[in-house]
Formats: C-alpha cells, sequence, structure tokens
C-alpha cells in the first residue's frame, strides 16, 4: 500500500513540469472536445471556428501586452482605454480624409505613447504601485477619446484600413470553398505571438522582464536598469492595445465610446487562466494564448447553446478560480518552502 | 598566502560620516591574493558601512582605496564589478524562478547573432555554467534547476558562483553562513576555500567565530567605526577575538 503510495507521488512529481507546461493546453483540448461533444454540427465548422478567432482578435492583443506586465508583477489596468483613445484617434484621422497608412499607423503609435506615459508615471513619479498609475490612466485615457471625438460614435473606414480586422485570406486555390477562407486577423495573431514569444524568452530583454518578476534586487544588483525595462514593457503593451484598436477598427467599422469598456479585466483574466502569476516572473505566452481562447470558446459555446450571457460571466468567474487553486496546488508540490 | 607581495586590495584611512554620525573612522584593510580575511565586530561596528565602501554603493567622506597597488574612485557596484570586486549580498540576490545558468549570467549573457537580431545563447549558457560549477566542484542536478527548487546552501552556492563567474579577484560575503542549516556551513565553507585556491581574495564578514576559525587567514576587529585589533589566526584564539568583539583586549 504504501509504495502504491510512493509510486503515485514519484508520478506526480515527474508529471508536475509537464502539467506546468502543458496542462492548460489539455485544459482546452478539453474544452474543445466536450463543445463538439455538445453541439456536433456547429462547433467545429470552419464558419464558427474562424469567427471564434474573429471574435478573440483585439482581445489577444490586449491580453498579451497585460500578461507582460504582469510578469514584472506589474498591472496595467488602463489597455481598454487605451485601446479606446487609439481608436477614436484613428477615427478622427480616418474622417479628415488621411491617406489610409497614416491612418493605419496612428493607433500603433498613439497605443505606443499610451503606454510609455504609463511607464514613465510609474517609474518618474515613483508611484507605490502600478495599479494606482494605470487607474488613472484608465480614466484620462476614455476620457481623452471621448473629448477628441465629442463622445459620439465615428463610422465609416476605407478597406485598406479594415484590412487586418476585417480581411479574408482566399483559400479556393487549396480546392477550398468560396466560405472557408482564413480571416487576417487570425494570420496577425498568430505573427504577433510568435514574435513575443521569441522576445520574451530568447532575447535578454525578455530574459530582464522575466527576472524583474522574480526579484527586482536581484535584477538592480546584476546591474540592470529596472526602469528603463519597465518602461519599455509598458510601452509595448500600449503598443499591443494600438493594435487591438487597428483590429477592433476593422471589425465594427466604427469608433465608438464604449469600445474596450472593461476589457482590462478580461485580458487580466485569459492571463490568470493561462498560468501568470500575480507576484510577477511566472507564464508563458502559449499559456495566455490558452487562457484567451479558453474565455472565447466559452463564450462562443454558451452562444451557441443559448445560454444566457448572466451565465457567462458566472463561468468565467469560476474558471478563474478554479484556474489559480490548481495553480495553488500545483506549487504546494512543486517548490521548497 | 603571500603576505608578502602588495596587497590585492587595500583600503587606507576609511572615514565615512552620515551626518553627524561617525560611522567609520580611518579605518584600514587589506586583504591578499589568495587569502581570506575575516571582519569581525558587534552590530553597529561598523562592518557593513565597510563592506559597502568596498562595493562602491557608498563613497567614503575621507581615505582611499588601492586596487592592485592603483588608486580607485568607485562611483557604483557597476565600476567595482568592472574591477574585478563582487559582493555576495546577505539576501543573496538572486531571481528564484530562473535556472541556475541564467541567475549566474543575469545582466551579462552571452549572445548569439541571428541575422541583425541578438538572441540568448541557451548552450553556451549551460556550457559556461557547468565548467564553472564543475571548477568550484558545486553538485547540483541541472543548470537547468530553478534557484527556487534549490536547498539553502546551495542557493549560496549559486550565488558564489555568480560573483566568481566573470574573473573575479576579490570577492566579499556578508554572512555567508548565516541562514543555512549546519551541514550545508561545511560545504559553503568548503567552497570558499577553493576560491582561495584559485587566486581569490576572500572577505568574509560573520560573527561566527566556527567560520572564522575554518577559512579565514588574517581577522581583523572593528569597533565602534574603528580598528580595534588584528591577528593572524595562528597568533590568536576564539576567546580572544570574542573578547574583541566586545571591545576587549
Amino acid at each position: 500500500m504504501e509504495d502504491k503510495d510512493k509510486k503515485i507521488v514519484s508520478l506526480h512529481l515527474k508529471l508536475m513540469p509537464y502539467l506546468e507546461k502543458y496542462g492548460i493546453l489539455l485544459l482546452l483540448v478539453i474544452m474543445i472536445l466536450v463543445m463538439h461533444i455538445l453541439q456536433p454540427d456547429v462547433f467545429l465548422s470552419w464558419r464558427n471556428v474562424t469567427n471564434v478567432f474573429k471574435q478573440i482578435s483585439w482581445q489577444s492583443m490586449l491580453a498579451l501586452g497585460v500578461f507582460m506586465v504582469i510578469v514584472t508583477a506589474g498591472i496595467d489596468l488602463s489597455v481598454g482605454s487605451i485601446m479606446m483613445l487609439s481608436l477614436m484617434i484613428l477615427a478622427v484621422v480616418a474622417k479628415a480624409g488621411a491617406p489610409w497608412y497614416i491612418v493605419v499607423i496612428t493607433p500603433l503609435i498613439a497605443g505606443f505613447l499610451c503606454g510609455l506615459f504609463n511607464g514613465l508615471g510609474i517609474t518618474l513619479l515613483r508611484m507605490p504601485h502600478p495599479f494606482i498609475m494605470t487607474l488613472g490612466t484608465l480614466y484620462i485615457f476614455r476620457g481623452t477619446g471621448n473629448l477628441i471625438s465629442g463622445g459620439t460614435p465615428i463610422s465609416g473606414f476605407t478597406d485598406e484600413v479594415r484590412y487586418l480586422g476585417h480581411g479574408r485570406i482566399d483559400l479556393q486555390w487549396l480546392g477550398l470553398e468560396k466560405s472557408q477562407y482564413l480571416p487576417v486577423s487570425l494570420v496577425l495573431i498568430a505573427i504577433v505571438y510568435i514574435i513575443f514569444w521569441i522576445f520574451l524568452n530568447h532575447s535578454k530583454t525578455g530574459k530582464w522582464i522575466y527576472a524583474i518578476g522574480g526579484n527586482p534586487n536581484a535584477a538592480r544588483a546584476s546591474g540592470i536598469n529596472v526602469n528603463k525595462i519597465l518602461v519599455i514593457v509598458y510601452s509595448l503593451c500600449g503598443f499591443l492595445s494600438g493594435i487591438g484598436a487597428l483590429i477592433l477598427a476593422g471589425r465594427t467599422d466604427s469608433g465608438y465610446p464604449n469600445a474596450g469598456l472593461q476589457s482590462e479585466l478580461d485580458a487580466i483574466a485569459a492571463c490568470i487562466i493561462g498560468g501568470a502569476s500575480f507576484f510577477g516572473g511566472r507564464g508563458t505566452v502559449l499559456g495566455v494564448f490558452a487562457g484567451v481562447m479558453i474565455m472565447g470558446i466559452l463564450r462562443n459555446g454558451l452562444n451557441l447553446m443559448d445560454v444566457s450571457s448572466f451565465w457567462q460571466q458566472v463561468l468565467i468567474g469560476s474558471i478563474i478560480v478554479l484556474a489559480v487553486y490548481i495553480d495553488v496546488l500545483r506549487r504546494d508540490l512543486g517548490t521548497r518552502k | 598566502m603571500s603576505s608578502t607581495s602588495n596587497p590585492l586590495l587595500e583600503a587606507k584611512g576609511i572615514t565615512k560620516y552620515f551626518g553627524t554620525i561617525t560611522a567609520l573612522e580611518n579605518v584600514n584593510l587589506k586583504v591578499h591574493a589568495g587569502e581570506c580575511l575575516g571582519v569581525v565586530g558587534d552590530n553597529g561596528a561598523g562592518k557593513s558601512t565597510l563592506m559597502k565602501v568596498l562595493s562602491g554603493l557608498y563613497k567614503p567622506s575621507a581615505g582611499s582605496l588601492f586596487f592592485q597597488g592603483k588608486k580607485e574612485i568607485l562611483e557604483s557596484p557597476r565600476d567595482s564589478q568592472n574591477l574585478g570586486l563582487e559582493m555576495v549580498y546577505q539576501d543573496l540576490a538572486l531571481a528564484g524562478n530562473l535556472p541556475i545558468g541564467e541567475n549566474i549570467f543575469l545582466g551579462r549573457e552571452p549572445t548569439k547573432n541571428l541575422g541583425f537580431i541578438k538572441l540568448l545563447d541557451f548552450n553556451k549558457i549551460k556550457e559556461l555554467t557547468n565548467a564553472h560549477l564543475d571548477k568550484l566542484k558545486i553538485n547540483v542536478k541541472s543548470a537547468d534547476q530553478k534557484v527556487e527548487e534549490l536547498s539553502g546552501g546551495q542557493r549560496q552556492a549559486v550565488a558564489i558562483a555568480r560573483s566568481t563567474a566573470f574573473n573575479a579577484k576579490v570577492v566579499i560575503m556578508d554572512e555567508p553562513t548565516a541562514a543555512l542549516a549546519i551541514k550545508e556551513v561545511g560545504k559553503v565553507l568548503d567552497l570558499i576555500n577553493s576560491l582561495k585556491k584559485t587566486g581569490v581574495g576572500v572577505i568574509v564578514i560573520s560573527h561566527r567565530m566556527d567560520d572564522i576559525f575554518t577559512v579565514c587567514d588574517r581577522v581583523m576587529a572593528l569597533f565602534q567605526g574603528t580598528n580595534f585589533a588584528e591577528a593572524s589566526l595562528s597568533n590568536t584564539s576564539r576567546d580572544e577575538v570574542i573578547g574583541w568583539i566586545m571591545g576587549k583586549k
């Protein structure tokens, strides 16, 4: 009996590194299977799968930005507002008749500058926690967005501007039907996630971002300019929110005052479900992607089954708590106290 | 131990004021290559202040530092690191979420060029880490192990390995055994001994007489910010050194 217990424990210890890395993907696969069994005709259809990716397209950008911030043990509450402000600037510039290549660049620059503002505020003003700075800018950026647009929606963009959010890559040359196209936003997600995966795991700066989250004093003692890295991280987070704005402009063909309302919370939820730790230094790009997917599939699947959106809220909340509890259990087994 | 040659690091007449408080007054210190100097003293005797002056964290109010006979002015810890003067902090300053190798090379990672972008060279990090740990006879399961999975003694070993990975000439250790289990203390002291053999000058701050009498060649006592007594280990005893700490000769 005791031997058997020992075997089980050692099996756990062997599986632990794999669970830590790929456990969240397992959860994702299980969810996909369950949804497929519940909705065999619709859920895995071409149309629905591309739909899920289109729905998560801009959220996945915000989540990736917030993830980097969370790795440094920080938080960015302003990403939804950065996206809204970038979107409004895009809309105003588009309405003013600027050529499409200017219109496309403006949200990226606006997002980057908003993030830079956050980063400089947190480091130069020595805010006691990034929560405070970004809570402030959550209001500042959304207010500014409403000021420049007059608080009313601005609609109607050209096809070039809408390409990233709305474009389709035709696959008829592969012998597929016309309805079986690839959304451009799906390709964009893949490219952006791969670039940031390389950045975080294979560059010095990426390694230092993890080191700052693990122990900022160790990073300082190693001669790393912690404040500079933090400014870079918040700027990149803003930049990704700007990409989100560009995608959203394509999807909705409109700049509207409620864009990205509360989406910072969705972004944080996706990171937490995906295994990022609020204490910093922990989490993977793949995990964030899985977190975004889990939230997207849950919403999509429950919509397909006509479950009320109130239940969706209850379920997403429960998954957050459950995912973190599993993480706590795993940590208890895996780390020396 | 070559007390006849020039000292590797020498501090002359170091004085440090904090406002009206005199933390150090006219303190002298020297350490030779391959020698271990123990620094003892009661709380508030000025040990930590002296070490911070040596590592470039504090600028002395008066006095000067000589490294290999040349006068040096340290503006920051970076300056002292560039000279080959490394500090092992009491809180170790390691990132627990990173593997051993990445901690050792944190901030100074080897990279490889891939076209116009520079990527971390993980193979090289691993190779250099294994070679360095072997040289210091530090046993860990793998260089890929995360620091948070290590015992206190292993962490201390990693911190020491980190301080010596870049050809350090002098390593200053602040209470290297204070947070360790008894059986781990021996391993860290062995490590200090092997450092000495490679020609590194070591300064150990400790209040554990066992440490001092196991690894040090010379011991000096600070009392109320001044040089109180100094002797080579063979010419003194534990009771005498304990007396120095209390201010009795």
